[in-house]
């Protein structure tokens, strides 16, 4: 096994050296484009694209939680808190949910003319990510003073306590009659995303301009998370996880720093949640159950911790296993071995399969970043940092 | 000491208690500028704990610390650390995960400007700001006298001796007018101590630089202070030039014992 992955790592060494320095520019620009034409292989609607849509949406809260757990290093175990918040965003400004008003900014056909509030899509996406942002603030400042695990439960309560006023907003009047969530009944039919110039989305007849809309925004959040890494905030968001003591003795400010990185999260979390209440036309919330914030988590640390292009990896991969190869491609394989199940009752064994075995196979995770996999796999010892003690002869950097 | 200019720092009736437990007691001591001043006394004397009262990552219990003119007492250590003061560690607190420039990047993070949309969009004054960061990174790394070679290598990979002066060139980075320097010559050779005691005196003269020291080896300190203040159980118990408390007969009681 060791020697077949040295051979590997040999091979793609080789590799690496004969391709010119271009080459992984001219393979982001491949994938992106392979990424746009993509959906023509399927039908409108196929079931294919309805889970690919799913699994890019998935990506884009994994990038946002990767800046929190990943960046920062904050464990944060109620993410779903900011899907909700950013559902109902999308369930507050672009339906018929606030029945009193009549606000109609940008919108197109039915919408028009409908009561409530209806903005356009673009505007609801920011107005999440504000309000999500603000929220994360919120979440963040009572896990200032705590560390490791015990952020994760004031993380996970608040989770919780967003669910819980999910399902009892019912009962939160917000004047004239009107409420503030529809608890488990739901929002229905928010408006679906229209851009003028480029039309009116219908997900009932083509899936196609959902998909390229989330893979926009999915690109737009990769190319945020990719500055802000390589600037000073990411720079000080990796040495407050190495060492806080000696980060703020250097001059990073604790509070500013770690609160930014909570509402620059949410904020992500926050547009994949507007996406997926127009994506699900409806806002139910039995949607916001602690599984999925443990669902986004893993597909963090199965990409990669702290690794951006591993929580796009991470996402897409646990985005298909829970949405296609599950219920679709091997739902039947139980009952062609003869066996009385399908395999959707077992997914969460079948998740935790998974994820053992990646952590077994490759804790650094599918695509890892560089400083985590040092951390995690201990590749610095104190030995290799003394065989490759520079000389004057030493490769030059 | 009429010879001395303003004080840089200053520490009024410092105490630090934790629990019941005094580690500092009613320290009052200046740090003269441009002067290279160390804090001694036996183990658990409380010299550290003065240094992280000092630096602001406690907040003394009584007393005051004052900056300047300016009282300090409740201020964040970064806040601290912007108001000109940088530090190293005992047991050196590099970044492992990052590399000796970005190490010195860090300490340059309150003198920067790029904010979390100027981080996104790039203007060209952040590409600017970016740059110059890194290159001053590089020029304080060859200043404490580290190999060009190992400018990138990770802080968890670079030898002992190299770790102390990236502490000291990320420390550097903040162009601070005090350095609070804790114990800098543990774990090295007397040729080795000696010629960071040459480094100290450089930087006091070419950086106008006031130093705080804490030391135990005593060639250093008496080679290099201008000026001692001896720590006992948190309490103060002997200040002044190094001739005169090197024969304070409290200090040899407090570091030989009572004479029997």
């Amino acid at each position: 096994m060791n020697e077949l992955l040295a051979q590997l790592r040999e091979w793609r060494e080789a590799i690496d050296r004969r391709l010119p320095p271009w080459w992984s520019r001219a393979l982001t620009v491949a994938l992106i484009v392979a990424g746009i034409v993509l959906p023509f292989l399927f039908a409108k609607t196929s079931g294919f694209t309805n889970a690919t849509i799913i699994a890019l949406a998935y990506a884009v809260m994994a990038v946002g939680l990767n800046v929190v757990v990943g960046f920062a290093g904050l464990l944060d175990l109620g993410y779903v808190a900011f899907y909700a918040i950013g559902s109902y965003a999308m369930g507050w400004l672009g339906s018929t949910f606030f029945f009193k008003a009549h606000v109609h900014v940008l919108v197109h056909g039915i919408a028009n003319q409908e009561i409530g509030i209806h903005l356009n899509f673009l505007l609801i996406l920011i107005a999440a990510a504000l309000i999500c942002a603000v929220a994360g603030v919120l979440i963040g400042l009572p896990t200032l003073r705590l560390r490791g695990d015990y952020i994760a439960i004031v993380t996970l309560a608040f989770g919780e306590i967003i669910g819980t006023v999910a399902v009892n907003g019912t009962d939160i009047h917000v004047g004239g009659g009107m409420t503030l969530t529809a608890g488990n009944i739901g929002i229905s039919a928010p408006d679906q995303p229209y851009f003028p110039g480029i039309g009116q989305f219908n997900g009932a007849l083509n899936l196609r301009p959902f998909y390229w809309l989330i893979l926009g925004i999915l690109l737009l959040v990769v190319v945020i998370n990719v500055r802000l890494r390589d600037s000073r905030l990411g720079r000080a968001w990796v040495a407050l996880r190495e060492d806080e003591v000696a980060a703020v003795s250097m001059g990073i400010p604790l509070v500013r720093t770690k609160l930014l990185a909570y509402s620059i999260g949410a904020a992500f979390g926050g547009m994949s949640g507007a996406f997926f209440a127009t994506y699900y036309t409806v806002i139910n919330a039995g949607q916001f159950q602690f599984g999925f914030s443990i669902l986004i988590l893993a597909m963090v640390i199965v990409g990669g911790l702290g690794s951006i292009w591993g929580a796009v990896v991470g996402g897409l991969t646990l985005g298909y296993v829970n949405n296609y190869l599950i219920p679709n491609t091997f739902n039947s394989l139980p009952s062609k071995l003869g066996l009385h199940f399908q395999l959707t009752s077992v997914e969460f064994g079948i998740y935790g399969f998974l994820l053992v075995l990646v952590m077994v196979l490759r804790p650094q995770g599918l695509v890892p970043e560089r400083r985590r996999k040092l951390e995690i796999t201990g590749e610095i010892g104190a030995e290799d940092a003394q065989l490759v003690e520079p000389t004057a002869t030493g490769p030059p950097l | 000491m009429s010879v001395d200019g303003a004080a840089v720092m200053s520490a009024e009736g410092v105490t630090k208690q934790f629990g019941g437990l005094v580690a500092v007691a009613d320290v009052t001591f200046t740090i003269p500028e441009r002067r290279i001043v160390s804090l001694i006394g036996p183990n658990g004397a409380g010299k550290t704990t003065l240094f992280n009262v000092l630096t602001g990552l406690y907040k003394p219990t009584l007393g005051r610390v004052l900056l300047g003119s300016r009282d300090v007492s409740r201020a964040r250590p970064d806040q601290i650390t912007g108001l000109g003061v940088a530090r190293t560690f005992q047991n050196i607190r590099l970044f492992g995960a990052m590399t000796a420039t970005e190490n010195v990047m860090i300490g340059r993070h309150t003198r920067m400007k790029a904010g979390v949309i100027g981080s996104v969009l790039r203007p060209p004054w952040v590409r600017r700001e970016e740059r110059a960061v890194r290159e001053r990174a590089r020029e304080l790394l060859a200043y404490v006298g580290l190999k060009p070679t190992v400018f990138d290598r990770l802080g968890a990979e670079l030898s002992y001796g190299d770790r102390r002066r990236v502490e000291i060139a990320r420390a550097l980075a903040s162009d601070p007018k005090l350095l609070l320097l804790d114990e800098p010559t543990a774990g090295m050779n007397p040729q080795e101590s000696s010629s960071l005691t040459d480094f100290m005196r450089q930087l006091r003269d070419e950086l106008q630089l006031t130093i705080l020291l804490i030391e135990h080896d005593m060639q250093v300190v008496m080679g290099v202070s201008e000026r001692i203040t001896v720590l006992d159980h948190g309490e103060k118990i002997a200040e002044g030039e190094p001739a005169s408390v090197r024969n304070d007969p409290l200090v040899i009681e407090a570091y030989l014992g009572k004479q029997a």
